[in-house]
């Protein structure tokens, strides 16, 4: 009956954002307010629908009702319970449901605290995001319905894939999904102002704060699934430009160049088209992302199911809101008043750069990742683009990147000194040389990307502080002023500076795992020992241990160093018995600079064992950056000039005490 | 500087980074595409040795081998028409089974064996690798859907 009501729920949610994306657009257009309050209940009720629908599935889920055919494909009885209510979205048509669930907290978060808006521009902009939600919830309605039932109900059912029973599953899609929607905000807000033929600072101001929430959740959920990927062994590492990969990296880099690019109209009332289009692009390529995902053209485990009529009903989407959205911009850009003239060597000049280069980049990957759909689908035979390929055309294009990120922050807006902020950077240039130097001494030469990428986090970090330096005026005040200014500095100015160094922490991390990893494979016997650099892995015992809903050997190796253990590590070689399929659960000991990684492979009969050794130097860096990067992000937001519903008079009355 | 040079100065240097993108990508495009072979694409195309490239079928119930080190595999890829020696050194992953499809990547050896330096399994048991389902369509040794139907009602 619950599966039903939430069903239905469905079903009227598909009503409300019909009404939703019709009256309030219509009303702005007439100037009627009766219709544009539309928009506010319009987005709540639309909130409160969709999250009856999620949580009724989500008890069917949790109940184990086994009438529900969702259910029966993705869950069993013995299914330990955290996989019970995460195996919601291990599929696809849960994963849709939280999708679209998502899309809806985002818009009945702006008619919650968007008090501030212009209604105009609300009624807009919340409208838009209703279309979208009319777009998916057709999609599940029609050709994905989580609600089915199942006549005569099975007594229990096929378990969720075994590679997706891990606590990854918990975090990594909502965070990502998070991100993915959150583009929605930028692009609602986007058609709104297009529809408006109106951008200016205001607007940049309301945007930022979800672009920047999205762009926190995208880059935690990347760095979880990256994460995920290096312990789950066999998907490649924690980076292996897999297409999949790719269609979340895309609108991250787009995304952080619409960050930047919106800070310029906000602050110079310039790049307005730009900023407009690149809110238009970011999304759209989230779509791509899950057309890409979700159609089953590109085979891996994300690929839940293989239905061509999914994708073509996504790729029907794509176009639809894409290229709607763009030939608005066609049509309505040229009415933007582009602000005033800037010079090339200032602030806004490189972000400008900024944003041309992560561009560039983002195209980079675009061409690799679709490159081999588009020959398949023209008959130019199978191709497959990996690393080499990336590292041939996205690292050259982003290394500029890198060093004009060093730069950029110390020159000033409208005209500003480049010698000048060359000058002061004269101790992150020698610290990425002597960086350099000391890694090619320590590697006895060590691969020339190495030494670059070991050079570009030294120059981004030192910069970084350089840039703090010069703001609180170290040197030129005493210290206790620079202390004073330091806390005084404000929140978006700090998250930049966190962020900032958060990507050098991560290039550090990058540097080290592609250049230094050390693997050793062997057929190692019980009491055996293996070396691996200085360290000795040997291998203790081998036994048979039961889950729940699996067995599995279990490996334990102690590790030590010089005579001394340095660590014991349990490897996992399981079977799931439902499914009948085999996983490697990876043993990992990490001490911050560099991880141990052992991996129990398959028994050779004879008592010997096929085992995996991996020594990773600085891997954990990587998510140590992502971390920080987060930080920076979530200190940035908190900056109370981009809080959402900032009451205008406390700005103005904050302003007029400064003056004064 | 007058709008409209500003804006000649911008377009300049976007289209210099965009040829710069656009020749590094087709530089790349000649060095690193990856491409895939079937057996009887193997059998019957010029194959280049020593280069990069993936193939994929199935593999031969009861052709896998161990060597005595306990880690170098051989073992046959075939589309149940012509078939490839394959020789690999490591961990396999876990969806490896004799009978199941299989994609590895690697580069084929002047005796026409081939090296493999991974062995891949990004797809469940539930679904056969697309290039494996491709290759055995064009073999004409493909049985139904059944086996790629995923989890779709």
């Amino acid at each position: 009956m619950i599966v039903e009501l939430g069903h239905y729920a469905l079903i009227l949610a598909f009503a409300v954002a019909m009404l939703q994306s019709t009256i309030p657009v219509i009303g702005a257009q007439r100037n009627n307010a009766r219709w544009m309050a539309v928009a506010k209940p319009g987005a709540i009720t639309l909130f409160l629908l969709i999250a009856f629908a999620f949580a009724s599935l989500m008890r069917a889920h949790i109940l184990s009702d086994f009438s529900v055919r969702n259910v029966v494909e993705n869950s069993h009885s013995l299914k330990p319970m955290l996989y019970k209510i995460t195996g919601l979205w291990g599929n696809h048509e849960g994963s849709l449901l939280l999708w679209v669930l998502i899309l809806a907290i985002y818009g009945a978060a702006v008619a919650l605290f968007g008090n501030r808006l212009p209604t105009r521009l609300k009624a807009r902009a919340l409208g838009v995001q209703a279309m979208v939600a009319l777009g998916f919830l057709a999609f599940m309605l029609f050709t994905s319905d989580p609600f089915e039932r199942m006549f005569p109900a099975p007594p229990d059912g096929n378990d969720l894939n075994p590679l997706l029973q891990d606590p990854g599953l918990a975090f990594h899609p909502p965070m990502l999904y998070l991100g993915y929607v959150g583009f929605s905000m930028a692009f609602s807000f986007a058609i709104a102002a297009l529809i408006e033929g109106k951008v200016d600072a205001a607007w940049a101001r309301w945007v930022r704060p979800w672009t920047l929430a999205a762009w926190i959740a995208l880059t935690a959920g990347i760095g979880l699934g990256s994460w995920w990927a290096y312990y789950e062994l066999g998907w490649g590492g924690w980076w292996y430009w897999d297409p999949v990969e790719n269609a979340s990296f895309m609108p991250w880099l787009l995304g952080t160049a619409l960050l930047h690019s919106a800070i310029v109209v906000e602050k110079r009332d310039a790049l307005k088209a730009w900023c407009i289009l690149l809110a238009i692009l970011t999304f759209g390529l989230s779509l791509i992302g899950t057309f890409l995902v979700r159609s089953g053209v590109l085979t891996s485990v994300h690929a839940f199911a293989l239905d061509p009529a999914r994708g073509i009903f996504v790729l029907a989407l794509l176009v639809l809101y894409v290229g709607g959205a763009l030939a608005l911009f066609a049509w309505r850009a040229p009415a933007l008043k582009g602000g005033g003239l800037f010079q090339p060597v200032s602030r806004e000049g490189a972000l400008l750069l900024n944003n041309l280069l992560l561009a560039t980049a983002c195209a980079t990957v675009f061409i690799g990742t679709l490159y081999p759909l588009f020959l398949d689908v023209t008959g130019g035979g199978t191709v497959s683009v990996g690393p080499p390929f990336y590292n041939a055309t996205f690292l050259p294009v982003i290394l500029p990147m890198l060093l004009l990120m060093g730069v950029g922050p110390l020159l000033a807006w409208k005209r500003a000194d480049l010698a000048g902020a060359l000058t002061r950077l004269w101790i992150a240039g020698a610290a990425a040389l002597a960086i350099a130097a000391l890694t090619w001494w320590l590697h006895r030469g060590g691969p020339l990307l190495a030494l670059v990428g070991m050079a570009a986090g030294s120059w981004v970090a030192v910069s970084v502080f350089v840039e703090l330096g010069t703001r609180i005026g170290i040197g030129r005040n005493g210290m206790a002023t620079s202390l004073r200014r330091l806390f005084q500095l404000p929140r978006s100015a700090v998250g930049m500076t966190v962020a900032h160094l958060g990507l050098a922490i991560a290039i550090f991390g990058i540097t080290g795992a592609a250049a230094w990893k050390e693997e050793h494979v062997a057929n190692l016997a019980v009491g055996q020992s293996l070396d691996l650099g200085a360290y000795e892995f040997r291998l203790d015992e081998a036994r048979r241990i039961d889950g729940v809903n699996y067995w599995a050997y279990r490996g334990r190796f102690t590790v030590s160093r010089d005579g001394e253990t340095v660590a014991t590590l349990y490897p996992e070689r399981r079977l799931y018995w439902v499914q009948h399929m085999p996983t490697t659960e990876a043993a990992i000991h990490t001490n911050g600079l560099a991880d141990l990684y052992a991996v129990l492979g398959e028994p050779d009969g004879k008592g010997g064992w096929t085992v995996r050794l991996y020594r990773e130097p600085l891997v954990a860096l990587i998510w140590g950056g992502v971390l920080v990067m987060v930080l920076g992000g979530l200190v940035s937001l908190s900056d109370r000039r981009y809080r959402v519903g900032a009451p205008a008079q406390r700005r103005a009355a904050i302003a007029t005490a400064r003056a004064a | 500087m007058t709008r409209k040079r500003q804006r000649l100065v911008i377009l300049l240097v976007a289209l210099l980074l965009g040829g710069g993108a656009t020749a590094l990508v087709l530089n790349a495009f000649n060095d690193n595409l990856v491409f895939f072979y079937s057996p009887t694409d193997l059998k019957t195309k010029p194959v280049p040795v020593g280069r990069s490239l993936r193939i994929g079928g199935l593999v031969e119930e009861g052709s896998v081998k161990r060597d005595s080190d306990g880690v170098t595999l051989h073992f046959t890829v075939t589309d149940l028409k012509n078939r490839v020696a394959v020789s690999y050194s490591g961990v396999l992953p876990d969806l490896f089974r004799e009978g199941q499809g299989v994609v590895a990547e690697g580069t084929l050896s002047a005796d026409g064996n081939f090296q493999a330096r991974s062995v891949l399994a990004k797809h469940d048991e539930r679904y056969m690798p697309r290039e494996v389902a491709e290759a055995l369509k064009k073999s004409g040794e493909w049985h139904g859907d059944d086996s790629t139907a995923g989890t779709t009602p």
